[in-house]
């Protein structure tokens, strides 16, 4: 039987006697973009934290390209092509910008050819290039706005050309055109290519987001969590109508997908 | 005479001209809407209005070079630019930063209470906590829970409710939405609007500028430290250079 690319098993999280991931399974195609959602609270952004091991499951198992993750530190797992985001940004504050990519482009993985030093710079602006915020490589990541801060982590978690994305609302704090803008990137850094010295095969996504007009528009597939339980998976059109993700979660599902932002006026 | 009023406000970080002779009023009883792309600052201008910048300037913190802030803020007609977070807090104006960090040691109570730090009126502090209570449940399930282990959406409603737990004579919200799920930001506005009902004027700032519209008597376009246009969500919506460089609709 092929290994699957990415599969979690029976993931388990408690706090206490809070259970925030009960028993989550599911598996991920090295070709898909997918889509996390689930009420505040849910569970979500505990199961990224445990898949890039910043939090260690009580019990459960995770599996990359074939290769048991979950007794890994969070540096082996960037090392092995997972790379995450993080919901409260916590840049270098004083370094500047362009600095906070290259951290991570200190990592042998991202160093493996030659000439590390002098390219790292050159790889960070091109991340920078990506997520739009090049122009301000030089300043201090105080002077950020929250949405360029998610720019900034959006850059940080590429520069290191994983193979599987998993980013936690990384449209936070922008608005619709911006949303827009970037969700399409992710898109064609999904779909692979050249930009700049940074090379994407096009890595796997599980993105966590709750603008879900911008989300919808570019996953095949949604994954929706409730009280650490996954309560739904599958395309986007059908997860929608599911009426336990309607009350869990969208309330009206026609002002939850955006129809809301242009009946204004 | 507004009961806010911004006249010719200029911040500066270092080299960085982040605000650029902004004017800017709100009167009794009036919902107003501030929008504008990301990095224009939105939340610059009102972390000037309630004493954050002063705050930083006095603590040379999260900058390496010198903060000015030159202009005029008025409160109930008094000069308010020179005081200090916490006096201008006493005076009823209720700034809700972005991204707001509880106490995170605390539990969701002691968090909602410490809002509540400057009141004498146990009575009046109880009615405000059920009203709390009220509006966001999920706070309510969870009064015992320590607050660091809130998820993300959870901590901007405490963050939110914590605002409202001492008497606001203006309520200054800054992305109150961010991270929160469709349902719950729903109900958020909700909650704002009822504040709004309830006689709380408010100063918004929100990405989802479909949503402000909705709500706001009216708005300020910002961009690039400068107020770009004023008005009606229908006045703004009908230009459309307006509409789609700035307001991204």
């Amino acid at each position: 039987m092929p290994q699957p690319f990415f599969r979690v098993e029976r993931l388990t999280k408690r706090f206490g006697g809070l259970t925030a991931v009960n028993s989550v399974s599911f598996e991920l195609k090295r070709e898909q973009i997918v889509g996390l959602i689930g009420p505040n609270g849910a569970g979500k952004t505990t199961l990224l934290r445990l898949i890039t091991k910043i939090l260690r499951p009580d019990s459960g198992s995770i599996v990359f390209n074939g290769e048991d993750i979950s007794a890994l530190r969070p540096w082996e797992v960037v090392e092995r092509g997972i790379a995450g985001t993080f919901q409260n940004t916590r840049p270098f504050r004083h370094l500047p910008i362009v600095a906070n990519v290259m951290v991570p482009l200190v990592a042998p993985r991202a160093r493996r050819s030659g000439e590390w030093v002098k390219r790292i710079e050159a790889k960070a602006m091109d991340a920078l290039e990506f997520v739009g915020i090049s122009d301000m490589a030089l300043e201090p990541a105080s002077a950020l706005s929250q949405g360029d801060l998610k720019r900034l982590e959006v850059a940080r978690a590429i520069a290191t050309e994983p193979e599987l994305l998993l980013l936690d609302e990384p449209l936070g704090g922008l608005n619709p055109a911006e949303s827009e803008l970037l969700a399409k990137s992710i898109r064609r850094l999904h779909k692979g290519g050249r930009f700049g010295r940074l090379h994407s095969e096009g890595p796997a996504v599980l993105m966590i987001e709750h603008k879900l007009k911008e989300l919808m528009a570019i996953v095949d597939r949604v994954i929706v969590i409730d009280y650490g339980e996954l309560i739904a998976d599958g395309p986007p059109a059908e997860v929608v109508k599911n009426p336990k993700v309607i009350e869990a979660y969208l309330g009206s599902s026609h002002e939850a997908l955006g129809g809301s932002e242009h009946a204004a006026a | 005479m507004p009961l806010l009023e911004v006249k010719d406000l200029s911040v500066r970080y270092d080299k960085a001209q982040i605000l650029n002779g902004v004017s800017l009023a709100v009167g009794d009883g009036e919902f107003v809407g501030l929008v504008g792309p990301n990095g224009a600052g939105k939340s610059t201008l009102l972390r000037a209005i309630s004493g954050l910048v002063r705050f930083e300037e006095r603590m040379k913190r999260g900058t390496a070079g010198d903060i000015v802030l030159e202009g005029e803020v008025r409160f109930a007609g008094e000069r308010i630019d020179a005081l200090a977070a916490h006096e201008i807090r006493m005076r009823g104006l209720v700034h809700c930063p972005e991204r707001r960090r509880p106490f995170r040691e605390l539990t969701v109570l002691e968090n909602l209470l410490a809002g509540a730090f400057l009141s004498t009126n146990r009575n009046e502090t109880q009615r405000r906590l059920e009203h709390c209570f009220a509006l966001f449940p999920r706070l309510s399930e969870r009064k015992a829970q320590i607050a660091g282990t809130l998820s993300g959406g959870e901590q901007q409603m405490l963050a939110t409710a914590r605002a409202l737990m001492f008497e606001a004579k203006l309520l200054v919200i800054d992305e109150p939405s961010l991270g929160l799920a469709p349902r719950i930001r729903q109900e958020l506005f909700a909650a704002i609007r009822k504040i709004h009902d309830d006689g709380v004027p408010v100063l918004l700032v929100e990405q989802e500028v479909g949503q402000v519209f909705k709500m706001a008597d009216r708005n300020y376009v910002l961009s690039q430290g400068r107020i770009m246009a004023e008005g009606t969500a229908k006045s703004l919506m009908a230009d459309e250079t307006l509409r789609a460089g700035y307001l991204g609709l």
